[in-house]
């Protein structure tokens, strides 16, 4: 009885907030038809907005993921003298403010910044450019690769590895073909969440864009741009879009296991 | 001279290498990406003086804006504790119908990036949202509201508590309430007494990772939040507008204390998790 | 307490036979019963049957001849030993042993004090007096077991229901914590029933053995009863390794199939076709060879000493026959012109026919 109070309460609750949300965003996107959605994603602005957001993750993705494997090596297999220290560095993106994320790169680069002005006189333009919106991106995504990776590499033990050292393999060599192998869900997982993350983060870009139209414009400051100027249907299907890829990136971590179901069920 | 310096660094011996290479790539990324910026937040307020630093923080409007943000996210953090709590039972012991639709539901506001999920609630509980609606013709009025806040805080802070909750529930044996039931404990006992206590500490951090995400949450609040000074600005939107101020001691101001708070009550949920799990440190 | 299991039915939807059978027992007070047969043969199901943990669709549990209905009922009358203890960890070892008293409503509920006295009791009673104020994750598992077992004494109840209680103990462990298990019941003057696989430790502390398979009571008697006339094949080698061997019964005579083992009389009423001989190794003998007829067809190889047996190995046909002798039997003949097991019980399809 209770039971069937809980679970009928857990559906609700699930249906109205979790559910609807989701529902509401294809609902106005399709309001003036699904011609009319799709004709808003061909604006100039709309598709540059896209682009430097496919373009931002990319480069996020491919710097943290590479720079994330050496780290979660180097903190699983090594204990030194300041690791400790070393791995709160590299959680602290976590528990920060987006907003803070965002404003540091302004207090090096911006106008009043530290580097800013001499960056300017030599025509290097970071602050409310696109380098910015990169590094506010990479500043937010950092930690994902490490933390997911390096509790299943320390689960690993390094027996294999030293096994391939003894064997003559290079570091790259044990790397690619020992190391990575065994923790490829996990980092799957982590490169996903990044994407992630790198395609929806709003606050940290926001703050070092500078909002041009066409130039600095993100997806999600796009987004913002079109609700408050009462493009509703344009907004949305744009969120819509920037919503499902998101979505289909952090359902996509599940993907490995739907892959061996399948495969099980083939053979 | 720099072989010296790695050695000293190293602590333990093993036969792997690699370790010069990747800790120099970990310090140039780490220290270029994270340590750099910091040192950047935590110098700068002092920059033009200690009396531009006590000016800055003689503002009441930040104030505010820092109590608002707290508030609302433990506000937040505290409602989803009881959701949560259900919605984990339900995933983890309760056999819910249509689970693993149910599951990956509940990480959909990890996913949904913050600027959707704030057009989004904006929307949904607008004057005429599909939620709004309703509500308002109860009196209760959500956008633009400090409740405004607490809901979009509630939505991005949900999934924290649950997954936090979940694992620990569903290793906890089941024999543990039979065996309180057969010692004669009814059933609000088993609830209060064999089943709530193992949970507090990860009830604890699920509320103490809802939180410092609230506190700092910014996109999926601006939109719903109706942004007025003193009454339902938070603190993120504050460092925005001292930005669009020029006003960068003032946004750094506002950004140190919203940081070193947030540290502070993460270690404190820290202690509190600790001190509660005592029970579970093997010999 | 007495207990009273009468036609007790369960099962479970999509398995096709039910998980308990028809399945009737009555344990008189002061009795220690073992429930003992492989896994899957439904004693754990019974158990918590008895307990009232699961339902069950016909039968009666009764405890002293009151008919039990629900779980409810039986709390604080029964005590229960769970197979991996269900300590609470977020309470101390006092906290837990206390707890049966501790959710009583607030009329009945002993103060504090007693409840403490009678915790420290129990904590003596279980030889762990230092323990009260530790967690049950710095516990041994003979210390668990020990905390498991006052906290379902602290009620006071007549029946004390044992699932498997020394299954992850370590081998010497288990066996003092046997002894004085079966010492305690005495004192107590408890009806126990104990559940479990090893059939070694039901003989050694039990009154009665009762045989479970297949959600069935195959047999329910005392452990000399059970060694001597067990009552199918399977209680026979379920009880200890046994050898059997195929034949027919002719004439008040048992003719095993292989050529080196010798017939033997059986009683006369026994009718005549085919039957299975099932014999202890250690019953096993040799029949001397006469001096000058060749060599002998039956030859036993030693294979070592253990438990004060001589272990030989005998080839009959295609098969080796284990073949047990008493350490202080010396200087045996180890030829000989067949195998006598004329101390063998008969079975005909499964059932003891003698």
């Amino acid at each position: 009885m209770t039971r069937y109070v809980l679970w009928g309460a857990s559906w609700l609750f699930i249906l109205v907030v979790l559910v609807t949300p989701p529902v509401m965003v294809l609902s106005e996107a399709l309001r003036d038809g699904i011609g009319a959605s799709v004709a808003t994603l061909a604006d100039p602005d709309a598709q540059a907005a896209i682009w430097l957001t496919l373009k931002v993750t990319l480069i996020t993705v491919a710097v943290n993921t590479l720079f994330g494997i050496l780290a979660a090596w180097l903190l699983a297999r090594f204990r030194f003298f300041g690791r400790q220290a070393l791995l709160a560095l590299l959680e602290l993106p976590l528990s920060m403010s987006p907003v803070v994320s965002g404003l540091v790169w302004l207090l090096l680069f911006g106008a009043q910044g530290w580097f800013g002005p001499a960056l300017e006189r030599m025509n290097i333009h970071i602050a409310f450019a696109v380098p910015g919106i990169v590094l506010a991106t990479l500043f937010v995504t950092l930690p994902y690769v490490v933390r997911t990776v390096l509790p299943v590499m320390e689960l690993q033990g390094r027996d294999a590895e030293e096994a391939a050292f003894l064997a003559g393999a290079r570091f790259w060599q044990v790397l690619w073909y020992v190391a990575l192998p065994g923790v490829r869900g996990a980092l799957l997982s982590g490169v996903l969440l990044t994407t992630a993350r790198a395609l929806g983060e709003f606050g940290a870009v926001s703050v070092v864009s500078g909002h041009i139209p066409g130039e600095t414009e993100t997806m999600p400051l796009h987004i913002e741009n079109l609700y408050n100027g009462y493009q509703s249907v344009a907004a949305f299907t744009m969120a819509a879009l920037l919503g499902v890829l998101a979505m289909a990136a952090v359902l996509l971590r599940a993907a490995p296991a739907w892959f061996a179901r399948w495969r099980e069920k083939t053979i | 001279m720099k072989h010296s310096f790695f050695a000293f660094m190293r602590k333990t011996g093993t036969s792997l290498p690699g370790f010069r290479l990747t800790l120099g790539a970990t310090l140039v990324w780490a220290g270029f990406l994270v340590a750099f910026p910091l040192c950047a937040l935590l110098a700068r307020p002092w920059q033009d003086g200690v009396g531009a630093m006590v000016a800055a923080l003689h503002d009441s409007r930040m104030f505010a804006a820092l109590w608002t943000s707290f508030s609302s996210a433990a506000i937040a953090a505290a409602c989803n504790v009881p959701f949560g709590l259900m919605l984990a039972w339900a995933l983890a012991r309760g056999q819910l119908p249509g689970r693993w639709l149910a599951d990956a539901l509940i990480d959909l506001p990890l996913a949904l990036p913050t600027a959707v999920s704030g057009i989004t609630l904006a929307t949904l509980y607008g004057p005429n949202g599909w939620l709004g609606a309703p509500l308002s013709r109860l009196g209760i009025t959500v956008s633009y509201t400090r409740a405004g806040i607490v809901v979009a805080l509630m939505f991005v802070g949900l999934p924290f508590v649950v997954r936090a909750v979940e694992p620990v529930l569903r290793n906890l044996p089941h024999d543990l309430e039979e065996a309180a039931v057969l010692l004669g404990a009814r059933p609000w006992q088993v609830v209060t007494r064999v089943l709530v206590p193992p949970l507090l500490p990860a009830v604890v951090t699920g509320f103490g990772l809802a939180f410092a995400r609230g506190v700092g949450e910014y996109g999926s609040v601006i939109f719903i939040a109706g942004n007025q000074p003193f009454r339902s600005e938070i603190a993120p939107l504050l460092i925005v507008v001292r930005l669009q101020e020029f006003d960068y001691a003032g946004a750094t101001a506002v950004a140190l204390i919203l940081l070193v708070i947030s540290l502070l009550v993460l270690l404190l949920v820290g202690s509190m998790r600790r001190k509660l799990a005592l029970w579970s440190e093997p010999a | 307490m007495s207990v009273e299991v009468n036609a007790l039915l369960r099962t479970v939807p999509g398995a096709q036979a039910p998980l308990l059978d028809n399945v009737s027992l009555h344990v008189p007070d002061g009795m220690f019963v073992a429930l003992v047969g492989p896994s899957g043969a439904g004693k754990t199901t019974l158990l918590r049957a008895i307990a009232g943990l699961d339902p069950y669709r016909a039968g009666t549990v009764s405890l002293d001849g009151h008919v039990m209905t629900g779980v409810q009922a039986r709390a604080g009358k029964i005590g229960f030993v769970f197979q991996n203890y269900a300590l609470f960890p977020h309470m101390s070892v006092a906290r837990n042993i206390a707890f049966g008293l501790d959710v009583l409503p607030a009329a009945t509920r002993p103060p504090r004090a007693q409840v403490a006295a009678r915790v420290a009791e129990l904590l003596d009673l279980m030889q762990i007096p230092t323990l009260g104020q530790a967690y049950p994750s710095r516990l041994s598992g003979g210390q668990r077991q020990r905390v498991a077992l006052a906290r379902a004494l602290a009620t006071g109840p007549g029946v004390l229901l044992l699932d498997e209680p020394f299954g992850a103990l370590d081998p010497i462990v288990r066996r003092s914590i046997r002894t004085w298990l079966r010492d305690l019941h005495d004192r107590l003057g408890l009806t126990t029933i104990l559940v479990t696989h090893d059939q070694e430790e039901a003989l050694e502390v039990a009154d009665r053995i009762v045989v479970m398979q297949n959600g069935r009571i195959v047999q329910d008697a005392s452990p000399q009863e059970l060694d001597c006339n067990p009552a199918t094949d399977f209680v026979m080698e379920f009880l200890g390794e046994a050898v059997s061997f195929p034949g027919h019964v002719q004439g008040g005579m048992m003719y095993a199939q292989d050529e080196a083992i010798q017939p033997f009389s059986v009683p006369a009423h026994l009718a005549d076709g085919p039957a299975t001989a099932m014999i202890r190794p250690y019953e096993i003998g040799l029949v001397p060879q006469a001096t000058d007829s060749g060599p002998a067809p039956v030859r036993a190889v030693p294979r070592g000493v253990r438990g004060g047996y001589r272990h030989y190995a005998v080839q009959v046909g295609a098969r080796s026959v284990p073949f047990f002798v008493a350490q202080e039997r010396d200087g045996l003949a180890l030829e000989g012109r067949a195998l006598d097991i004329s101390r063998a019980r008969l079975f005909r399809d499964g059932r003891a026919c003698l």
